[in-house]
């Protein structure tokens, strides 16, 4: 109707009424659409910004833990950021972040040495745990201990996934490599071994449809047990254990925030958060708190 | 600048230095997305002169199927392939997630429609009249096909172009099926992903120059063959 050789001013009409109506609704999304009322004013939140690692976010303790730190400190809404260990600590270095939440004790250790960080405190642990196919190749189940594993593993029989990418995890894989006397593998020389230099998720997953073998820590496989085709071939060994730390790095944006933080992680309210995170779904503890021990 | 100066600086030394494959992750790059877009030529060519040149009922919808698949996500691709070729889906006894082979088939799928929507549309340009004169004049059927590729080269080049720059920079559907696994199926882009994740900005930073170069190259390659390609219709 509009394209009819007559009404050019109707056409006019409507494409600016059309233009001006969108271009409004435009602007007037940009403002907020509730003032708040004369008697309640909502409190200004700053913007703490949390840097983790990948395997804890994959475990879903963020989940609670954060709303409790808000619930807690109603001053301040927790961002998380969660890389690979190397990439937190470097968020922290250049002051990306106000606090951070890792585990690669001496890393975390040289850290504040160099001056990043205020103050480092033990907060929690969990465990890593060596994951397989159920049928098991390598024989790592009947193996004596985690050097007998890790030697029946270098055979080849099956492959193992490694993270790969300077995370926690990985370091404590290249440490068993090392404790075991076995040289540290690589995928151009081992044909078994993979490289995936991603988060536990990804790995697990990835180990997964190759039938292969990897170490992981309990909560991330936990959290995914379902998805994955994996059992876990060892557990409970002394050299398996993962020490996580907080850290406040030094000159952060939000200094106040990132202290806070840190403060009340290692309060016992917070302890009792993590012990207990994961004992209603699945049946286990999936981090031990040990601040101050 | 002196962010940017200092973590490039840093970066190709890293990259020279030897610690990093980069010589085994550009030519996986090459390898995988060379391979698929010339596979999505032999697909992609003949199915975009079909759309261009016959009409047929459907015509239109196909061509909007066409085009609207070149927006397709390649996460979205990537999902759906590594969900077809997981253990658990209907195509996991192949064994294929997390190869080389399987992030073809991504990448196949994700320029098939760009190649196919640029053909149809550079064979649609090319005046029905000189094809009807060449049958006139006694050409067949094959003959004439050829003659419209001839005249529509510039744009099957762009086509070309479009699909292999498509797939080159995509980085969602070869994380996905390809994992990234060191020496098989790291690429320039997931490469890219990893270096950040790890905090190395620099290396991050000078693969991605190392790889906008190979990109800048090939293009150099293709829009020279046009504008030669051009020269030749020149009176």
């Amino acid at each position: 109707m509009l394209r009819s050789k007559g009404a050019p001013h109707l056409r006019r009409a409507v494409a600016f009424a059309l233009t001006a109506s969108i271009a409004l609704s435009l602007v007037g999304c940009s403002q907020p659409t509730t003032e708040p009322s004369d008697a309640e004013q909502p409190a200004a939140t700053s913007e703490v910004i949390l840097a983790s690692t990948t395997s804890t976010q994959d475990s879903g303790l963020f989940d609670v833990l954060v709303p409790a730190f808000e619930k807690a400190n109603p001053a301040y809404k927790v961002k998380v950021i969660a890389v690979g260990t190397g990439e937190a600590l470097k968020l922290g270095e250049n002051k990306d972040a106000d606090v951070l939440l890792v585990h690669a004790k001496a890393d975390e250790e040289k850290f504040v040495e160099a001056g990043f960080g205020i103050e480092r405190a033990d907060v929690m642990y969990n465990d890593f745990i060596i994951v397989g196919p159920e049928a098991d190749p390598a024989g790592v189940k009947a193996a004596a201990d985690t050097t007998a594993a890790m030697t029946a593993i270098a055979e080849g029989k099956a492959p193992f996934v490694s993270r790969g990418d300077d995370s926690g995890t990985h370091k404590k894989e290249l440490k068993l490599w090392k404790a075991s006397g076995v040289e540290t593998p690589t995928p151009e020389a081992q044909q078994w071994y993979e490289s995936t230099g991603q988060g536990m998720g990804e790995t697990l997953k990835i180990a997964s449809e190759k039938a292969g073998y990897t170490l992981a820590d309990r909560a991330t496989y936990l959290s995914m047990k379902d998805a994955l085709d994996l059992v876990i071939v060892r557990e409970g060994d002394k050299g398996l254990l993962n020490q996580y730390g907080v850290i406040v790095v030094t000159d952060a944006k939000n200094q106040a925030g990132g202290q806070a933080f840190y403060d009340w992680i290692l309060t016992p309210e917070a302890q009792k958060v993590i012990s207990e995170f994961g004992v209603a779904e699945y049946g286990q503890q999936l981090f031990v708190p040990n601040a101050g021990q | 600048m002196d962010i940017y100066t200092d973590a490039l600086a840093d970066g190709f030394v890293l990259l020279t230095s030897g610690t990093v494959d980069v010589w085994t992750i550009v030519s996986t790059s090459l390898r995988v997305s060379g391979l698929a877009v010339a596979i999505a030529l032999v697909v992609g060519l003949p199915l975009g002169m079909l759309l261009g040149l016959k009409r047929f009922i459907g015509r239109t919808a196909a061509l909007i199927i066409f085009n609207a698949g070149m927006g397709l996500p390649p996460v979205f691709v990537g999902l759906l392939v590594a969900m077809t070729l997981s253990r658990r889906g209907p195509l996991g006894d192949l064994s294929l997630l997390y190869s080389q082979t399987a992030m073809v088939i991504a990448q196949v799928i994700i320029a098939v429609p760009i190649v196919v929507a640029i053909s149809a549309a550079a064979v649609g340009a090319v005046p029905r009249e000189l094809r009807w004169q060449a049958a006139a004049l006694g050409a067949q059927r094959w003959r004439v096909g050829m003659l419209t590729l001839s005249e529509a080269r510039v744009g099957l080049i762009a086509a070309v172009a479009g699909g292999f720059g498509a797939i080159i920079s995509e980085v969602g559907a070869v994380q996905m099926v390809g994992g990234n696994l060191r020496g098989e199926t790291r690429v320039m882009t997931t490469a890219i992903v990893e270096f950040t994740r790890k905090g190395d900005y620099g290396s991050a930073l000078a693969l991605a120059l190392v790889l906008m170069a190979i990109v800048v190259a090939v293009n150099i390659a293709l829009v020279s063959m046009q504008t030669s390609a051009d020269k030749w219709d020149r009176p």
